[in-house]
């Protein structure tokens, strides 16, 4: 039987990717996509313990769908910024972001 | 053709089975976001990520959020970033080396490995209650209820994010000079 | 009458007993069932759009006053299968230059959500395969992971007109899906339900497009924008950029595509239906009949519409669905709203 540990520990293992791939990439993109990667198990996470602790309730839903707009946001505005630093600097590559360092 | 329901399917023991398929597409295609070599390759695997995990909601009978994932995950967020890769393509455009690994790729990688240690052991350390009452038959009255009546601030302070993020991303994107 | 009716509910029960008398559990009793199901509603969709084409064309020759194919059969009926042999023996084509992995699968891919689209689809009376409480929900969130695929072949090819026709493509079906969506939610209010099943019967008796007009004329404008049927057919215009994302395909692999943009046709003609036209109800006939009859009433609205506008230019194309359709949506929904509420009050 399927219980809550082990979606605790799928959930904590795609957050540990996405951690990796958010520290690890050098493509800002390709850092956006492991914070992606790591709200979505957060969202697993509240889920998974809504159905099994308080199965009654849509507390976990509720939050899960506040992740998921927050989510969006980040990612419109994240995708946004990368472009506009594309179009000046022809390049999406984090370790050449260094504009702000003296 | 009624007799089965979406609940009936979930009772049975097919549940085990499909947890583990969906996990490891799920863990698997996060790993092939990281790991592939050609920033495409990994969007289509965060698709493919996403489409698994809306399984596992529905395993955990979150129909309106399984729903929900796949409608903004895999149909809006991932289209959106395959578009970003795709309108910042180099000028060399050699996509096989598009997402490289960093100069703290060893040191992210223990990071993130000890730190799916100590929740894998944490989490194994508790042994877990089921809390009382049983899930509802569908989410999506409920949710609606808890939206308007109790969450009603986090439902606006949502939107009111929505709009402004919406309005940023199009001045960010150079729209608002022209 | 009534064994008519049920034909296909006393075989999906026959089927049931047989296996159940072989000594089955009734978990692989399920299994078997789901495979037939699947079997079932693959036969219906390709039957459906191996028709279609024939009849686009036909329909297409009608409106421009000439024959439309004529050779092939009484009335050129077997055109299509001359035409699914000529596409089965041509070469299959992979640019030397395309990314040849994600090329062979967007051509794969872009079927499943052509045919997962039917597993919510009422047919006729308790005909529905896996009947939702989100239903509604299912269609429109499986609707949108289309865009991947054709995404995924537009790129894989390396052609800059594939590569333009995606993008259109997918810039159209993601603005178009906010007025789609939107239009339905008229009607959810009124049903007060996202499962398939309840809205049917919410319509008993009155079909709600007489209560939502404006809510299925959105619909309409915006599933055909959502189809990339003229006069949007923006992403595929020949005069401009050839194909579009489908250029580099040849063969099986265009089949594949051009199938499941017919098997879309269905899909939101049948969904049209179900909302907005009371689904499988209707006097005399079987209810599957007059659900097939309904469908392609919708069909040929779809063909009559195509057939008789330009295309429109892709500003044009945007400005539509954001400054006219989605506004028009959002005021309907307010409008239900109101109407509802006040009905309530003077206790109707």
């Amino acid at each position: 039987m399927i219980g809550l540990g082990h979606y605790l520990v799928v959930a904590g293992g795609l957050f540990a990717i996405g951690l990796f791939g958010a520290l690890a990439k050098r493509n800002a993109i390709a850092i956006l996509m492991g914070i992606e990667l790591m709200l979505n198990a957060v969202n697993l996470n509240f889920i998974a313990f809504n159905r099994f602790l308080a199965p009654a309730q849509v507390v976990g839903h509720v939050f899960a769908v506040c992740v998921i707009v927050v989510a969006a946001a980040e990612v419109a505005v994240g995708l946004a910024i990368v472009l506009g630093i594309y179009r000046r600097h022809l390049s999406t590559d984090v370790e050449h972001f260094d504009w702000l360092k003296w | 053709m009624s007799g089965f329901t979406l609940q009936g399917i979930l009772a049975n023991v097919y549940e085990t089975g499909a947890f583990w398929l969906l996990s490891l597409v799920a863990l698997g295609a996060a790993l092939a976001v990281v790991g592939l070599k050609n920033i495409v390759h990994s969007a289509f695997s965060l698709v493919l990520s996403f489409v698994a995990m809306a399984g596992l909601f529905m395993l955990l009978e979150a129909d309106f959020l399984a729903m929900v994932q796949l409608l903004v995950y895999a149909g809006a967020i991932s289209i959106l970033l395959v578009f970003a890769i795709m309108l910042t393509r180099r000028p060399e455009g050699k996509m096989q080396e598009s997402n490289p690994f960093g100069r703290y790729a060893l040191p992210a990688g223990l990071v993130a490995f000890f730190l799916f240690l100590a929740i894998a052991a944490l989490v194994l350390r508790v042994s877990w209650v089921s809390g009382p009452g049983v899930p509802a038959a569908s989410t999506v009255g409920p949710l609606a209820e808890a939206f308007l009546t109790t969450y009603v601030v986090p439902l606006e302070v949502a939107a009111i994010l929505l709009l402004v993020a919406l309005v940023g991303a199009i001045m960010l994107a150079g729209g608002g000079k022209r | 009458m009534a064994s008519v009716e049920t034909v296909f509910l006393s075989g999906d029960q026959w089927l049931k007993n047989w296996l159940f008398s072989w000594g089955m559990p009734e978990s692989w009793v399920f299994l078997c069932t789901v495979v037939v199901y699947a079997v079932a509603v693959l036969l219906f969709v390709f039957a459906n759009v191996i028709f279609l084409v024939y009849l686009e064309r036909k329909v297409a020759g009608y409106m421009q006053q000439r024959l439309g194919p004529n050779r092939v059969g009484p009335g050129g009926i077997f055109q299509c299968v001359a035409d699914a042999l000529k596409l089965l023996g041509k070469e299959d084509i992979i640019p030397a230059s395309a990314d040849r992995g994600l090329f062979r699968l967007a051509s794969l891919l872009i079927f499943i959500p052509a045919t997962m689209l039917f597993v919510v689809i009422p047919f006729g009376r308790e005909m529905i395969v896996a009947d939702l409480n989100v239903g509604l929900l299912y269609f429109i969130a499986v609707g949108s992971t289309a865009t991947i695929a054709v995404l995924m072949g537009g790129w894989s090819a390396n052609n800059k007109y594939s590569l333009l026709g995606s993008m259109r493509a997918v810039a159209q079906m993601i603005s178009y899906e906010i007025p789609l969506a939107f239009s339905l939610l008229g009607v959810i209010m009124l049903a007060g339900s996202l499962r398939m099943s309840e809205i049917v019967a919410a319509q008993k008796d009155l079909w709600f497009v007489v209560l939502q007009p404006v809510a299925f004329i959105t619909y309409f404008i915006a599933a055909t924008a959502e189809l990339n049927r003229g006069p949007f057919d923006l992403p595929e215009g020949e005069q401009e950029i050839i194909a579009g994302p489908f250029v580099e395909y040849s063969g099986m692999r265009y089949a594949l595509f051009f199938l499941a943009e017919y098997a879309n046709l269905v899909s939101v003609s049948a969904l049209a239906v179900t909302l907005f036209f009371g689904g499988w109800q209707g006097p005399w006939l079987p209810s599957w009949l007059w659900f097939v009859i309904k469908v392609y009433f919708m069909i040929f609205l779809f063909m009559w519409v195509k057939w008789t506008f330009p295309r429109i230019r892709v500003d044009h194309l945007m400005g539509l669905a954001w400054k006219f359709l989605l506004p028009v949506s959002l005021v309907n929904v307010f409008v239900t709203g109101t109407a509802i509420k006040l009905f309530q009050a003077m206790g109707w």
